[in-house]
C-alpha cells in the first residue's frame, strides 16, 4: 500500500522535474543557426568544390592521373619556342597551351589526392559547397581559358613548326645522307647499301611537299592545313588521359 | 447575447445560426494560432527555433501558409475504404468537439446556450467524438488506423470516468450544473476560484480533471490512438487534404473546450483575478476567459513536449488504478466534508 501511494507521489514528482527541465530550455539560447541567411565558418582545410587557377596551370597533368575516379580531363597543346606562355607564380615557365581542362565535379570524391601532387599549387580545395545544378552536364566544370579560334590557331602554329623542324631534320638527314653516299660508300657493304637507300627517298618525298606546307600558314593561318599525320603526334600523349 | 440579437434582428432562425457560429469567430484563429505556437513552444523546448521566414515575423502565418495548402489538396479516399463513413467521420468528430461551446461561458453576458445542466451536456456531447474517431478508423480499412481507433476508444471510454468523477466533486460543492452559476459564485479574489475551496480537495480534483482531459483530447502522454512512431498517424493516416485539417482543428478544438470547462470550473471562469479590479466589461472577461484558457493549453503543451509515451498497459493503470481511486477518495472527503460544515 505504501508502495503505491509513493509510486503515485513519484510520478506525480517526477513529472514536475521534468516539467522543470523543459522549462528552463524553453528560455535557454537556440543552437538553430538560420542556415541560408547565416552560415557556418568552414574549418581552414575543408574540402569543398575544386578551383583551377588557370593562369598557374602548365598542363602536366599529374592531378589527372592523380585522381581516383578520373573526373579531371585535361588536353594540351605544346607551344612552339617562339612564343613565350610567361612564368607561373612559383616561377615554373609554362611550355604547353592548356585547351582543355575539365572536372566533372558530379564524380569527385573530394578526396584532395589531385591537390597534392600539383608542381605549382594551381588546384585546390574551395569552401564553397553551394553548388547543386538541374542538369547534372552544368556540373562539368570548364576552367580552360582559350577559345576555340586560340586553340585552333595554337595547333596550327604547332603543325607548321613540326613540319618545319620535320623538313629540317629531313634536309639534315638528306644532307647526311647525300655526305655519306658521297665521301665514304665504300666501306659500307653492298648488303646493307640498299638499306639506307629506301630511307633517304622517303624523306627525300616529303621535303618535297613540306615547303608548301610551310608557305602556306605564312599567308594565310585561318585554312591552316591540319595533316592528322603531324596533329596525332601532339595530341597523342595526350589522347590516352581522356577517360 | 442572445436578447440583444433577438431584439436586433427580430429573426429566431437567423439569431440561433449566429449563436451557433460564434465560437468559431474564436475557435478558428485559435487552432491557426496555437498550432504555431505549439510548433515554436516545442522548438524552443528542444533549442531549436521553429518556423521562422512564413510571414516574416517568427514564421508568424505558418500556419495558414500550412492550411492554405491543406485546402488546395486533391481529396484522396482510398479505394478499399468505407466510403461514406470515411467521409462522414472528420464532420461527426468536429461536430463533437464543437457543440461543447455552446455551453461554455465566455463571458458574463455570453454563453451559447443558457441552459442549467451546462456541465452534463459538455461532458455527454464530448463523448460523440469517439464515435467520429472509431468512424474514422474503422471506414479507412487500415491496420494502423483501426489500431489507433480502438485504442481512442478505450483510453477516452476509461477516463470519461474520472473526468466526470472530478467534475462531480465540484458539483458537489458548488450545488449546480449551470457552468455561469458556478463562474458567477467564484467573483472576487483569486482565493474565490474554486480550486482553492475545500483546501486540498478541489485542489486535487483539478490536477485528476487536468490529466484525465489530457488523455481524452489524446494529447501526449496519452497520445495513443496518433502515437505516429508506431501507429503512423493512428485513426488518420488515411486522411490528407481538408479532412485532414479539419480532424486537427477538432483536436485544437477539443484542446481549447477542455482548458475552457477547467477555467470555468476551477480558475474563476471570465472572473478577474483582481476582484473587483479590471472585471465588468465583457471585452475584459472574454479577455480573463481566453488568456486563462492559453495558460492552460500551454501547459498541455508544455507536458506534450516534457513527458514520454505512456505504454497501453500504463495508461490503463494510470487511469484505474490511480485517477479513479482518488477521484472517488475526494468525492468522498468532500461529502463528508458537505455534510459536516455545510457548502
Amino acid at each position: 500500500m505504501s508502495r503505491y501511494f509513493r509510486n503515485v507521489w513519484d510520478g506525480f514528482f517526477t513529472v514536475l522535474i521534468g516539467m522543470k527541465i523543459t522549462w528552463a530550455h524553453l528560455f535557454t539560447r537556440a543552437v538553430t543557426r538560420q542556415y541560408p541567411t547565416v552560415k557556418a565558418k568552414l574549418p581552414e582545410r575543408a574540402r569543398n568544390r575544386l578551383y583551377v587557377n588557370m593562369d598557374d596551370c602548365i598542363g602536366c597533368d599529374q592531378c589527372a592521373m592523380a585522381c581516383p575516379v578520373d573526373c579531371i580531363t585535361i588536353e594540351t597543346v605544346k607551344s612552339t619556342p617562339d612564343v613565350d606562355l610567361g612564368l607561373t607564380s612559383v616561377g615554373t615557365k609554362k611550355r604547353l597551351y592548356v585547351t582543355r581542362f575539365d572536372i566533372d565535379i558530379a564524380k569527385c570524391c573530394y578526396c584532395a589526392l589531385c591537390v597534392y601532387p600539383c608542381p605549382t599549387e594551381c588546384i585546390n580545395m574551395t569552401d564553397v559547397y553551394e553548388f547543386s545544378e538541374y542538369e547534372r552536364q552544368n556540373l562539368v566544370y570548364k576552367f580552360a581559358i582559350m577559345t576555340p579560334a586560340e586553340i585552333d590557331a595554337a595547333k596550327s602554329r604547332l603543325a607548321a613548326y613540326d613540319k618545319e623542324q620535320a623538313a629540317k631534320k629531313a634536309a639534315a638527314a638528306a644532307a647526311a645522307a647525300a655526305a655519306k653516299a658521297a665521301a665514304p660508300p665504300a666501306p659500307q657493304t653492298p648488303a646493307t647499301g640498299p638499306a639506307p637507300a629506301p630511307a633517304p627517298a622517303a624523306k627525300t618525298a616529303a621535303p618535297a611537299t613540306a615547303p608548301q606546307g610551310s608557305t602556306a600558314p605564312a599567308g594565310s593561318p585561318a585554312p591552316a592545313p591540319k595533316p592528322p599525320a603531324t596533329d596525332t603526334p601532339s595530341a597523342g600523349p595526350q589522347q590516352e588521359n581522356k577517360p | 447575447m442572445k436578447t440583444f440579437l433577438l431584439e436586433l434582428l427580430n429573426n429566431e432562425v437567423l439569431v440561433y445560426t449566429l449563436m451557433a457560429i460564434m465560437p468559431l469567430i474564436w475557435v478558428i484563429p485559435f487552432a491557426l494560432f496555437a498550432v504555431w505556437w505549439e510548433r515554436k513552444i516545442s522548438a524552443h523546448m528542444q533549442d531549436r527555433l521553429g518556423p521562422m521566414y512564413t510571414g516574416g515575423w517568427h514564421g508568424w502565418s505558418q500556419t495558414i501558409a500550412d492550411i492554405a495548402k491543406l485546402i488546395q489538396k486533391e481529396d484522396i479516399i482510398p479505394t478499399a475504404a468505407d466510403k461514406k463513413l470515411f467521409m462522414l467521420a472528420p464532420y461527426v468528430v468536429f461536430t463533437g468537439s464543437y457543440a461543447a461551446y455552446a455551453a461554455i461561458p465566455f463571458a458574463a453576458s455570453y454563453v451559447g446556450s443558457e441552459i442549467n445542466i451546462g456541465l452534463f451536456y459538455i461532458i455527454s456531447i464530448s463523448s460523440l467524438v469517439v464515435v467520429g474517431l472509431l468512424m474514422a478508423g474503422w471506414a479507412s480499412n487500415n491496420k494502423w488506423s483501426l489500431f489507433g481507433a480502438l485504442r481512442s476508444a478505450a483510453q477516452i471510454v476509461s477516463y470519461e470516468v474520472p473526468v466526470a468523477l472530478s467534475l462531480l466533486a465540484v458539483v458537489m460543492v458548488v450545488g449546480t450544473f449551470d457552468l455561469q452559476e458556478i463562474n458567477h459564485l467564484q467573483t472576487g479574489p483569486v482565493w474565490n476560484w474554486l480550486v482553492f475551496q475545500k483546501f486540498p480537495l478541489l485542489l486535487f480534483a483539478c490536477l485528476i480533471y487536468i490529466v484525465a482531459s489530457l488523455a481524452e483530447v489524446n494529447r501526449t502522454p496519452f497520445d495513443l490512438p496518433e502515437a505516429e512512431s508506431e501507429l503512423v498517424g493512428g485513426y488518420h493516416t488515411e486522411y490528407g487534404g481538408m479532412r485532414f485539417a479539419l480532424l486537427f482543428l477538432s483536436e485544437y478544438a477539443n484542446m481549447f473546450a477542455v482548458s475552457a470547462i477547467a477555467v470555468s470550473l476551477f480558475f474563476g471562469g471570465w472572473n478577474s483575478p483582481f476582484g473587483d479590479f479590471l472585471s465588468g466589461h465583457w471585452l475584459l472577461d472574454l479577455f480573463w476567459f481566453l488568456s486563462k484558457g492559453m495558460a492552460l493549453i500551454f501547459v498541455q503543451m508544455w507536458l506534450r513536449w516534457t513527458l514520454p509515451r505512456l505504454r497501453v498497459d500504463q495508461l490503463m493503470y494510470v487511469g484505474w488504478k490511480v485517477l479513479v481511486p482518488f477521484s472517488f477518495a475526494i468525492i468522498l472527503g468532500i461529502g463528508v466534508w458537505v455534510l459536516a460544515a455545510g457548502q
